[in-house]
């Protein structure tokens, strides 16, 4: 068979190449550029090879950092898909409390992310906040500024709070899209709710749920804002997940080279995590 | 195994029906007899799948009674009522093979695994589905998930009835044929009651022993398929059912005779002298050429295959006539004359008897 070429057509991808070369590719290479190179003021630069690649990978900090960050997110996960399933199950399909349910829930998505940390900061310091009294109140020691427990607790709530939102209106939609037949259908078959849930909701929510721990997964990983506003990374080094520790490196310390690095494996990982489950995922699809 | 009575039915969508409009279904009175097939046919909008609907369970009727075996199940649930349906679109539960699926109602009404695996091998003989028992159901074509749905409803051997709410509405047209008289033949092998949804004649038709023409949320006429054919109680049964459908022409009626356009024609029944709106109904099956009778102009010939669908004018009426292959056509005036034995008067679109 012959194929007509008809090189004309690149012109139509070039706008969608150039921008993504501005705003993707070009950047990456230039942490690429610093990655491999030692920096000197005035713009010197001296080839270092995969020096600063080992320096991350052996350094304690990044294990560290890492291993919060997977414990992080996690139990984030653990959380935020049941409970925003439980939560899309028992939202109202139809009548007048659908709106307000979903606007209430819209709400938390809404807020500017230094302005969660910032209210969550205020909200459960011990002395002034309402949740911080509270927890005192009723016999419970309770200072996030001090106690490393007490800070991933705050956050955790705080991350609950903000974004299982989306779980629950992502799996409301898939919900909603279920059509009667099944649910009819099931009624006759005499099966009871847990069936229903087990044989028709799960297994038609599938595809929002892998999209939904696939958002949660890469926002989680990469939660920055929130946290350096809540605690900062502290006590100690106790919330210093992975981006907060990047950017004490890279504009703290201004250890450019290093920082880098660490940028490129963090990518990486992130990138091989989302594959890895993306393609289990679909895996068990065909099969 | 029931008899069941749709007993003065009324339904409506709104809670506060005002208008005759506002019901969907207008007062049914509806018998189907044990071990029957019977079609519910009639145009999108008319209420089929409602009355359905209120025979299975899934709804409530506004006004009137529902009885099983002259039991009152009105208030019964679909599970109580004990009955099976297939709907429209496939209705399988992915995740599991086809031997789970059939298996699934049984398992959910506690069943011994000896006995759910003995019934479902059986049905899924019926169904020629016992080669791919295994098989993911999701991986079916839409006529492999429309068995799964039929066979649900077969494995459970104290069924009331089972109902089928345009089964075929998905299925390839060749493939159509085929489940069809599947269906047909199941019904003939297990005798259970059967209630057919469509808005296909010919599924109605081949499918049922008693069809249920049903228009605007009433029934127009109950019979068995010849007599829905040769005796159509309304006009709109003489257009819905035949293609092309039943003759229409004004008429009226001067001293038991009727005159269509001021010439005298036979019916069967024309006693009633006057009264609005009266019509003669002939199918074009029973319209022939004659040499004298009324005169037309032949204005097309359309060819149906084993026979040509013949359209003429009269008088600024249409009159469609079915003419056998290889017979001959008079080409502009020639005069048409209507079988006695099958022409209808019709007032205000009901047969006179």
């Amino acid at each position: 068979m012959n194929k007509t070429f008809n090189h004309k057509g690149w012109l139509f991808v070039l706008p969608v190449v150039v921008l993504v070369a501005f705003n993707a590719i070009i950047p990456l290479m230039t942490v690429v550029n610093f990655s491999v190179q030692e920096s000197f003021g005035d713009n010197v630069f001296f080839w270092s090879g995969m020096q600063w690649f080992e320096q991350v990978l052996h350094s304690d900090r990044f294990h560290a950092a890492l291993l919060r960050q997977l414990l992080f997110t996690a139990i984030v996960l653990a959380i935020e898909v049941p409970l925003g399933l439980a939560i899309a199950l028992a939202m109202p399909r139809r009548g007048p409390w659908v709106s307000v349910c979903l606007v209430l829930m819209a709400l938390p998505l809404l807020i500017p992310w230094n302005v969660v940390g910032a209210m969550w900061n205020i909200f459960a310091l011990p002395d002034l906040g309402l949740l911080g009294r509270l927890i005192n109140g009723i016999g419970f020691h309770y200072n996030y500024t001090r106690q490393p427990l007490g800070a991933w607790f705050t956050v955790v709530l705080m991350d609950v709070w903000h974004w299982t939102s989306l779980v629950a209106l992502l799996c409301y939609a898939g919900l909603v899209a279920i059509p009667d037949a099944y649910y009819q259908a099931a009624k006759i078959d005499g099966a009871r709710p847990w069936a229903v849930f087990r044989y028709i909701q799960l297994p038609k929510l599938k595809h929002v749920l892998t999209i939904a721990i696939l958002l949660r997964f890469m926002d989680s990983f990469m939660i920055y804002t929130e946290v350096v506003v809540l605690t900062g990374g502290g006590p100690g080094n106790a919330t210093t997940f992975l981006s907060i520790d990047l950017v004490k490196m890279a504009l703290g310390q201004f250890d450019l080279g290093p920082a880098a690095a660490m940028s490129i494996v963090y990518f990486l990982i992130i990138l091989f995590l989302s594959w890895l489950f993306y393609t289990l995922m679909m895996q068990k699809e065909e099969t | 195994m029931a008899k069941i009575l749709v007993d003065n039915v009324r339904h409506s969508y709104f809670a506060e029906p005002k208008g005759e409009e506002d019901w969907a279904l207008k007062k049914i009175t509806l018998e189907c007899e044990d071990g029957g097939a019977y079609a519910l046919l009639g145009p999108s909008g008319c209420g089929k799948t409602t009355l359905l609907n209120l025979i299975s369970g899934l709804l409530r009727p506004t006004e009137g009674r529902i009885y099983f075996d002259g039991k009152d199940a009105t208030e019964a649930s679909p599970e109580q009522r004990n009955i099976a349906q297939v709907f429209q679109f496939p209705v399988i539960y992915d995740t599991m093979t086809i031997y789970d699926n059939l298996a699934f109602p049984l398992r959910n009404r506690r069943l011994g695994e000896a006995e759910v695996d003995q019934r479902v091998r059986e049905i899924a003989r019926m169904l020629e589905l016992d080669t791919i028992l295994k098989r993911r159901a999701s991986g079916l074509t839409a006529d492999g998930k429309q068995k799964i749905s039929l066979g649900r409803g077969l494995v459970r051997t104290d069924v009331n009835v089972i109902m089928f709410d345009e089964p075929l509405t998905v299925i390839d047209p060749h493939l159509k044929w085929q489940l069809r008289s599947k269906l047909k033949e199941l019904h003939h092998r297990i005798r259970r009651t059967m209630i057919y949804v469509t808005h296909d004649q010919t599924e109605a038709l081949t499918f049922a022993d008693q069809v249920v023409v049903m228009k605007d949320g009433e029934i127009v006429q109950i019979g068995t398929p010849i007599e829905l054919f040769e005796r159509p109680r309304h006009t709109f049964v003489g257009h819905f059912i035949g293609s092309p459908g039943m003759n229409l022409l004004p008429c009226e009626i001067k001293s038991a005779t009727a005159y269509v356009a001021g010439k005298a024609v036979k019916t069967l029944k024309s006693r009633r002298e006057s009264g609005d709106h009266l019509e003669l109904g002939v199918r074009p099956e029973f319209v022939s050429f004659a040499e004298e009778g009324i005169p037309v102009d032949v204005t097309k010939v359309a060819d149906a295959g084993r026979f040509r669908i013949v359209e003429t004018r009269y008088n600024g009426n249409a009159i469609k006539l079915l003419v056998a292959e290889g017979r001959d056509i008079p080409s502009g005036k020639a005069h048409v004359s209507f079988d006695p034995e099958h022409t209808q008067i019709y007032q205000n679109g009901w047969m006179i008897e």
